[in-house]
């Protein structure tokens, strides 16, 4: 596969390191009331979706980013990536 | 000798080459395959079929060939089922016929075939169910032995294999007519072009007829268009280039055949080299294959495909027999006729099944007749003909020519599940829509027949693909070429026939299918499953549609109703070590080595791989016998005097920025906003699920800049971690980090005399008194008259011990350095078995116990954890599930005897009671022998073992049979105060 | 002055040269790095202090620049590496400390790193065997992190060939794969 790197343009899939769901960005808050249930919903459930799955990708062959891929699971079809940190601070995660 | 070797032709005929077939030496010409060489020298027979052992013969000109496999050269080369069609002669090649006992001639497993009727499809499934005992034992070894392909020599293999990466905007694959305008048309537009062939020379069936091209030689155009693409820069043209599999986004793989040409390769070269190639376009140009109708004895030596009887006499000037039969069911059988009958070779007669069948000068064409039997031991001798009237004949000859149309050739277009179309005009399968992203197909593989249509499909697809990409090409002159319809009746197997083989390499006949559609098995893939249709190392080139046609005519259902089976990659059989390439034996994977690594091994160090990472394990001296003896002497000498050990291997991450504190806070378990500048905490880090995943330390150079260290195996996943943690998790934090494991060589200083040891080096201004430089202290300081360097007072040992860090290139000169001034003091170097050793009877835990399943309360580290931060792990860390009464604690364990050995991963059971899962209380992680407390002692975990101290309990081995009895202990065997430490 | 003697990557008193028919390819031991890395919303102070103290240029993506003693190469975002030779500026790392102040991290990667300048008429040919770059396109002052038997590395192109910066305890791996490459299109 190729992952076309907001920055650095289409890199091969073997320079990278996968996760998983980009939901892995929406960490809960500690001090909520219901933390740790929203935890174990965090970490234990996930989308499984035949179709479009937001991922996370690490380039760690290469600019160390974490990036955000949106590929089609059916197809391998990657329709935008984008760079995890604009994605974070768009969701509105700061120091916490 | 060569008695079928004809005139003409692209050999050279003044380069003979001497080659060997099963010991007889024969000769061939430059240009040759080992099949045209050995048909050129009369040899029909080259080999024996999979499960009846039947003696076969070459069937094809190129890599579509399931009869005649050889195992090529001999020794480490060897090569089993190596296609003769594709093997080009080189002086001195050596091949040998396989899957036999004896000579080829009298294959004594050839009594197989008189069997035919018990090992027809099924009968592995049906005869080899029961006893179940048997299945391994016995049943698999017999299949193993008689069912098979070539034999390996193993030896290793002395060739290299190499791995390349290669980018183009088109890739054309296939350098026949359809290939070669396509290449023009896009290196002419100045595109980035990759023209793979699989062949040694360009042209593909231009190259095998003699009618393609109008107003000039098939070859003179061929050489001409090479011409013109080889000065250009932006062509590249890969002869030997077989493209095996099509992938995501573009990427197709290619096995360039680089020496296999030569007897050895020259030294350096690689023999075969697999290519990633990234394109922005692919045009699949790769032809088609031609079928063969399925009839009685239809699998005799001397019974090929037509096109491919044309493309020997034509290309090779080599004819399998001076007699050659025609079976056809369209014009295309009458041109190889009439090519043949052009170089000399008699036709006796064309067998058409079409009543309709158009004469033919020179030769009787038998329309509407059909050849129903073949005779000849080793090879054909006469076919028998129905002919229109009902009547047989017998005509006598040395080959048959077997005609029965041609599939255009779809594996790559299909690598992405694609399905193919039925196209009825050709009555073949053509590529359908959903071909893979970025692919076009020009052609005959895409059902254009004639050579004018191959050229412009080529040429004007080269043009689509191109302006996909916004470079303009256009059309350029084409040569003038025949543009006949390609009318054909189609026709699959002779009716009434018993064993007319459809899969030849399999041995899979008319009858299989038969029995499978019987059975049930209607379905393609379980037809597949079933008979073993087209799961041979051929992929059924020859074979998947007839055996699909014959399903069809069974269900009554047409051909594209019953569908085809999946198409994978690779293409062709590609080779193990030609898909390792170079990481193979020690470069397998990259080797890391110590700054200490040269010094370490003139001290005839015994080295253990830890990932990638060679580390000393001990350093034997004379007189020691047993690595024991080493690793007694290095613990012993350390904790009396002073030891030093490379600690280069741990992770080191340079963490910095105003957010730094805060942002360790998140990794750490504990908290280290507090840690004052010049000092340094233990650490221990937590998965999101609480289990403890990493150690190690943190020191804190200044108010914004730590080094993080973290254990050998995880440096890479902390790091990637950290990069996580700050990028998506926490990116309003300012951190900014990097890894530093590489740049400092580092030693361990350990013992009661290492301040002394480091104060001979350290330079004078620098005070490391214990007051002045207390534990969990750092400092940069200087070395040696003026060397930058870290200093950190940190123990694993248990010790009185420093860390040391120099950049790395001034390792190996530090450590002779401290080997040097620690002579007065024995200084000692230790390995990691020493450093295992001295941690166990300090009972600092490692990946043995932190081994995916513990948390820090296990570890006895649950007030370590501030309650009054976040970090990653703390919310579920405390989960009931893992802070249950009772739950593992790491304990101590010391035998009853002490000379006797706890086994790591035994289990600890009470006293009394039985031995069972219900009863285990726990399991041994790390196990040592332990030369300061002279007895062999263990690290465990136990239930509630922080409130068990003193307890005897049994240790249990029920793998070996073996127990033994020993005392919970706290995990701090040696000075469990500390106060070494702070001396 | 220290006493020490420093040895290279590879393990040698001096750099290891190697000549393979037209490609050279030279061990370059005596390279200062130190990697300098914006703080938040500081990328233009940075790049402003480099270029007063030192005219070093902090490029764009994938691209390095040099001027006089020194060389900046993109690493990530916000982030470069900054070499000089080592005999001149041991003290690489603090002395672009003091000049980037608060605006930036820097951390000492001399020794992190091996460096191999490799030359020649098949260079092309031999990164093709190599790494995944499309080294063909690559034009002097083009920089990249990839992948060679396994490392990460970063290839630098440069006017004489490309310099190849690799993991230093993996040098003698490194070194292995470059020299097999050099006899592959010999």
């Amino acid at each position: 596969m190729l992952i076309n790197h907001p920055i650095l343009g289409p890199r091969d899939a073997a320079e990278f390191t996968y996760l998983g769901d980009a939901a892995l960005i929406d960490r809960p808050n500690w001090q909520a009331d219901d933390a740790a249930e929203a935890f174990h919903d965090y970490l234990y459930l996930r989308d499984n979706p035949a179709g479009l799955h937001r991922e996370l990708w690490f380039h760690e062959q290469g600019d160390r980013s974490w990036l955000v891929v949106t590929r089609n699971t059916l197809t391998h079809e990657i329709t935008s990536v984008e760079l995890a940190r604009d994605v974070a601070l768009a969701r509105g995660r700061g120091k916490e | 000798m060569t008695i079928n070797r004809l005139k003409g032709g692209l050999v050279d005929h003044g380069a003979p080459l001497n080659f060997t077939f099963d010991g007889k030496t024969y000769q061939g010409l430059a240009g040759d395959t080992l099949a045209s060489a050995l048909l050129a020298n009369g040899r029909r027979l080259m080999g024996r079929s999979f499960k009846y052992h039947r003696p076969r013969g070459v069937m094809t000109a190129g890599s579509e060939e399931p009869n005649a496999l050889v195992e090529l050269r001999e020794g480490g080369r060897q090569e089993p089922n190596t296609r003769a069609t594709t093997v080009e002669l080189f002086d001195g090649l050596t091949a040998n016929s396989q899957n036999r006992i004896g000579s080829l001639e009298r294959d004594l497993m050839g009594v197989n075939d008189l069997f035919a009727n018990f090992l027809s499809a099924g009968f592995y499934y049906k005869t080899f169910m029961w006893p179940r005992a048997f299945w391994e034992k016995i049943y698999e070894p017999i299949i193993r032995n008689a069912a098979g392909l070539g034999s390996v020599s193993f030896e290793d293999d002395p060739d290299l294999y190499d791995k390349g990466f290669l980018h183009c905007d088109l890739l054309v694959i296939g350098a026949g007519p359809a290939g070669l305008a396509a290449a023009l048309t896009a290196g002419r537009a100045g595109a980035r072009v990759i023209l793979a062939e699989e062949d040694f020379l360009l042209g593909g069936r231009l190259l095998a007829e003699t009618s393609g091209l109008e107003d000039q030689s098939g070859l003179g155009w061929v050489t001409q268009a090479q011409a013109e693409l080889s000065a250009m820069d932006n062509v590249r043209i890969m002869p030997r280039t077989t493209v095996a599999g099509a992938y995501d986004h573009g990427i197709y793989g290619a096995v360039e055949r680089v020496s296999d040409h030569l007897a050895v390769p020259e030294a350096g070269k690689p023999r075969q080299c697999f290519w990633r190639i990234y394109s922005k376009r692919a045009l699949v140009c790769a032809g088609a294959l031609e079928r063969p109708i399925a009839f009685e004895n239809n699998d005799r030596p001397g019974v090929m495909l037509a096109g491919a009887t044309r493309a020997y006499a034509n290309r090779w000037a080599v004819t399998p027999a001076q007699s050659v039969v025609v079976f056809a069911n369209s014009d295309d059988g009458h041109k190889t006729a009439a090519d043949l009958m052009a170089k000399g070779i008699e036709v006796p007669a064309i067998v058409d099944i079409r009543a309709d069948a158009p004469a033919l000068p020179g030769t009787e064409v038998l329309a509407g007749a059909q050849i129903i039997d073949t005779k000849g031991r080793l090879g054909v001798t006469s076919v028998t003909v129905r002919l229109a009237n009902g009547q047989t004949r017998s005509i006598a000859c040395g080959a048959v020519a077997n005609s029965g149309g041609w599939n255009p050739n779809l594996g790559l277009t299909c690598h992405q599940r694609g399905r193919p179309t039925w196209n009825d005009h050709i009555h073949a399968f053509v590529p359908g829509a959903d071909l893979p992203v970025g692919q076009l197909v020009a052609g005959a593989a895409a059902g254009q027949f004639s050579t004018h249509a191959a050229l412009t499909t080529g040429a004007e697809q080269a043009v689509a693909a191109l302006a996909d990409l916004g470079i303009t090409a256009s059309v350029g002159d084409l040569p003038k070429a025949e543009d006949a319809p390609r009318a054909m009746t189609p026709f699959w197997h002779v009716k009434g026939a018993k064993r007319a083989w459809v899969d030849f390499q399999n041995d899979v006949t008319v009858k299989d299918v038969k029995l499978s559609h019987q059975e049930g098995f209607r379905a393609v893939e379980h037809l597949k499953r079933y008979t073993t249709l087209g799961m041979a190392t051929d992929q059924g080139k020859t074979s998947n549609v007839t055996g699909l046609a014959v399903m069809a005519e069974l269900t009554g259902k047409s051909i594209p109703e019953t569908g085809t089976t999946i198409y994978r990659p690779p293409y062709v059989p590609v080779a193990m070590g030609t898909l390792a390439g170079r990481s193979v034996g020690k470069e397998f994977h990259p080797t890391r080595l110590t700054p200490s690594h040269k010094w370490a091994e003139e001290q005839g160090a015994v080295f253990v791989e830890v990932g990638n990472w060679l580390r000393a394990q001990w350093f034997p001296k004379a007189g020691e016998t047993t690595w024991r003896d080493s690793v007694d002497r290095e613990v012993t000498a350390t904790r009396q005097s002073v030891g030093v050990c490379d600690v280069t291997t741990l992770g080191k991450i340079d963490v910095q920025g105003p957010d730094a504190a805060e942002f360790l806070n998140k990794l750490y378990i504990n908290g280290f906003a507090k840690l004052a500048v010049g000092k340094v905490r233990y650490g221990v880090m937590l998965r999101e699920d609480g289990i403890a995943y990493d150690d190690g330390t943190a020191a804190r150079l200044a108010e914004d800049h730590f080094v993080v260290t973290t254990t050998t195996a995880n440096a890479v996943l902390v790091y990637r971690n950290m990069e996580f943690a700050r990028q998506c998790l926490f990116p309003g934090l300012d951190v900014q980090i990097i890894s530093t494991t590489e740049a400092w060589a580092q030693y361990a200083v350990a013992g009661p005399n290492s301040r002394k040891l480091l104060q001979k080096i350290v330079d004078p201004e620098f005070d490391i008194s214990n007051e002045a430089f207390p534990f969990m202290g750092c400092r940069e300081i200087t070395v040696c008259g003026g060397l930058r360097a870290r200093l950190f007072r940190i123990s694993f040992s248990g010790e009185l011990a420093y860390e040391i860090a120099v950049p790395t290139r001034y390792g190996d000169a530090l450590i002779r350095r401290l080997m040097a001034e620690g002579e007065e003091f024995n200084v000692t170097p230790y390995g990691t078995e020493a450093l295992g050793v001295m941690r166990i009877e300090k009972g600092h835990a490692v990946g043995n116990e932190l081994n995916g399943t513990t948390t820090a309360a296990n570890l006895g580290m649950a007030r370590m954890v501030s309650k009054k931060k976040d970090c990653i792990g703390n919310t579920l860390s405390e989960r009931d599930g893992l802070n249950r009464e009772g739950d593992y604690r790491l304990v101590g364990l010391k035998p009853k005897e002490a000379q006797k050995m706890i086994p790591a991963g035994a289990h600890m059971m009470s006293q009394t009671g039985s031995v069972d899962a219900a009863s285990d209380q726990g399991y041994v992680t790390s196990a040592c022998y332990s030369p300061s407390l002279e007895s062999y002692i263990a690290l465990g975990f136990l239930k509630d073992g922080a409130n068990r101290m003193g307890e005897t309990l049994r240790m249990v081995n029920p793998l070996e049979g073996t127990e033994l009895l020993a005392e919970v202990v706290s995990a701090h065997f040696v000075d469990p105060e500390g106060g070494r430490l702070r001396d | 002055m220290t006493d020490l003697k420093p040895i290279t990557a590879l393990n040698g008193d001096s750099a290891a040269v190697d000549t393979i028919a037209t490609l050279t390819i030279r061990e370059n031991p005596d390279l200062a790095l130190a990697s300098v890395a914006a703080r938040h919303g500081a990328g233009d102070t940075v790049a402003a202090r480099l270029k007063d103290a030192l005219s070093l240029s902090l490029l764009a993506p994938a691209h390095w620049a040099a001027a006089g003693d020194y060389a900046a190469i993109w690493l990530g975002p916000d982030q470069w590496m900054v070499n000089a030779e080592y005999g001149t500026h041991a003290l690489l790392a603090s002395d672009l400390k003091a000049i980037v102040g608060d605006a930036g991290s820097v951390t000492e990667q001399t020794d992190g790193w091996c460096c191999f300048d490799v030359e020649g008429e098949q260079l092309v040919a031999a990164f093709e065997r190599l790494c995944a770059l499309d080294f063909a396109q690559m034009q002097p002052g083009q920089a990249n992190r990839t992948t060679i038997h396994h490392l990460g590395c970063l290839v630098v192109r440069t006017d004489a060939g490309a310099s190849v910066f690799g993991p230093r305890s993996s040098a003698r791996s490194l070194h292995h794969a470059l020299i097999e490459a050099a006899y592959s299109v010999a």
